[in-house]
């Protein structure tokens, strides 16, 4: 019954907030209400006994992706709305629900119900957290290992972008000394 | 009693809306958030899968999907911010300078 309760406003909210932040002009109310959906969608991991999976969604989508965000719209000049072009709604719709439908026919009509088995059981009296760390520093250690490599190239490659010309400041300096860059 | 498949039908239905969001969307911000949502999307199949087939190989996948979107957002982030210095704006269209 509660199951069922918060399934449903989980996935109302969800998908609300979601069209929110997809359909919104304004930039600040699509990041908030992404963020907020985020939260919702740790929800849905709660609810399916995945609880490490859902510290995890809120530490890293709401607390440093949505910072990170957050910090990069500093950088942009979010209050100019920028002008779109709109293709047509109904065609876009029409697009966007068919490749999702295709996408999902072709990925799961080989897979018949009966072929799926469980290669790696949950420990039986272990609590969701110690489960996971048993099966990710046995099984998947090498995958583990090179993600956190991915991660270390992506943060120097990140400062490494971002970083350049950060000594001057974009709002201290006049406008003709950034054309003038820009030019060069 | 909730099932397997009304996961999944949420999943795609927020699969869906990213894939719009990815289509309809100009401005290159609107474009990550959109690729946000999709992400979060399979990361939901991902969880339910793994907690009706009492499997914990989804949450691995989804743990790793994870760790993907954040390095993607560090990268994604540096590269629009060096685009917003060279060109003052994050349009889609002006992007398109390579036209014969």
């Amino acid at each position: 019954m509660f199951e069922q309760i918060a399934f449903y406003l989980f996935s109302f909210l969800t998908i609300g907030l979601f069209l929110v932040t997809v359909f919104s002009n304004n930039i600040l109310y699509a990041m908030t209400s992404l963020a907020a959906g985020m939260v919702l969608i740790a929800g849905f991991f709660f609810l399916n006994g995945a609880d490490f999976l859902g510290v995890v969604q809120i530490i890293v989508y709401v607390g440093a992706v949505m910072a990170l965000y957050a910090f990069g719209m500093m950088f942009f000049n979010v209050t100019k709305v920028v002008k779109e072009k709109n293709t047509s709604n109904l065609l876009v719709l029409f697009l966007g629900v068919s490749i999702a439908l295709l996408m999902v026919i072709m990925f799961l009509s080989p897979i018949v119900p009966e072929a799926i088995f469980a290669s790696v059981p949950p420990e039986p009296n272990a609590t969701n957290p110690e489960a996971v760390g048993m099966v990710l520093f046995s099984k998947y250690l090498v995958p583990f290992e090179v993600s956190a490599v991915m991660l270390l190239i992506a943060m120097i490659g990140g400062i490494i972008l971002a970083g350049k010309k950060m000594d001057q400041s974009l709002t201290k300096i006049e406008d003709e000394i950034i054309s003038e860059k820009d030019v060069k | 009693m909730i099932g397997l498949n009304h996961y999944l039908i949420v999943a795609g239905l927020l699969f869906a809306i990213g894939l719009i969001g990815v289509i309809r969307r100009r401005n290159l911000l609107m474009l990550f958030f959109a690729t946000e949502i999709m992400l979060n999307a399979a990361n939901v199949a991902f969880a339910a899968t793994s907690h009706y087939y009492n499997d914990l190989s989804g949450q691995m996948f989804a743990f790793f999907i994870i760790a993907i979107a954040a390095s993607e957002v560090a990268i994604g982030l540096g590269l629009l911010i060096l685009l917003y210095k060279k060109q003052g704006t994050l349009d889609l269209d002006d992007l398109a300078t390579m036209k014969g």
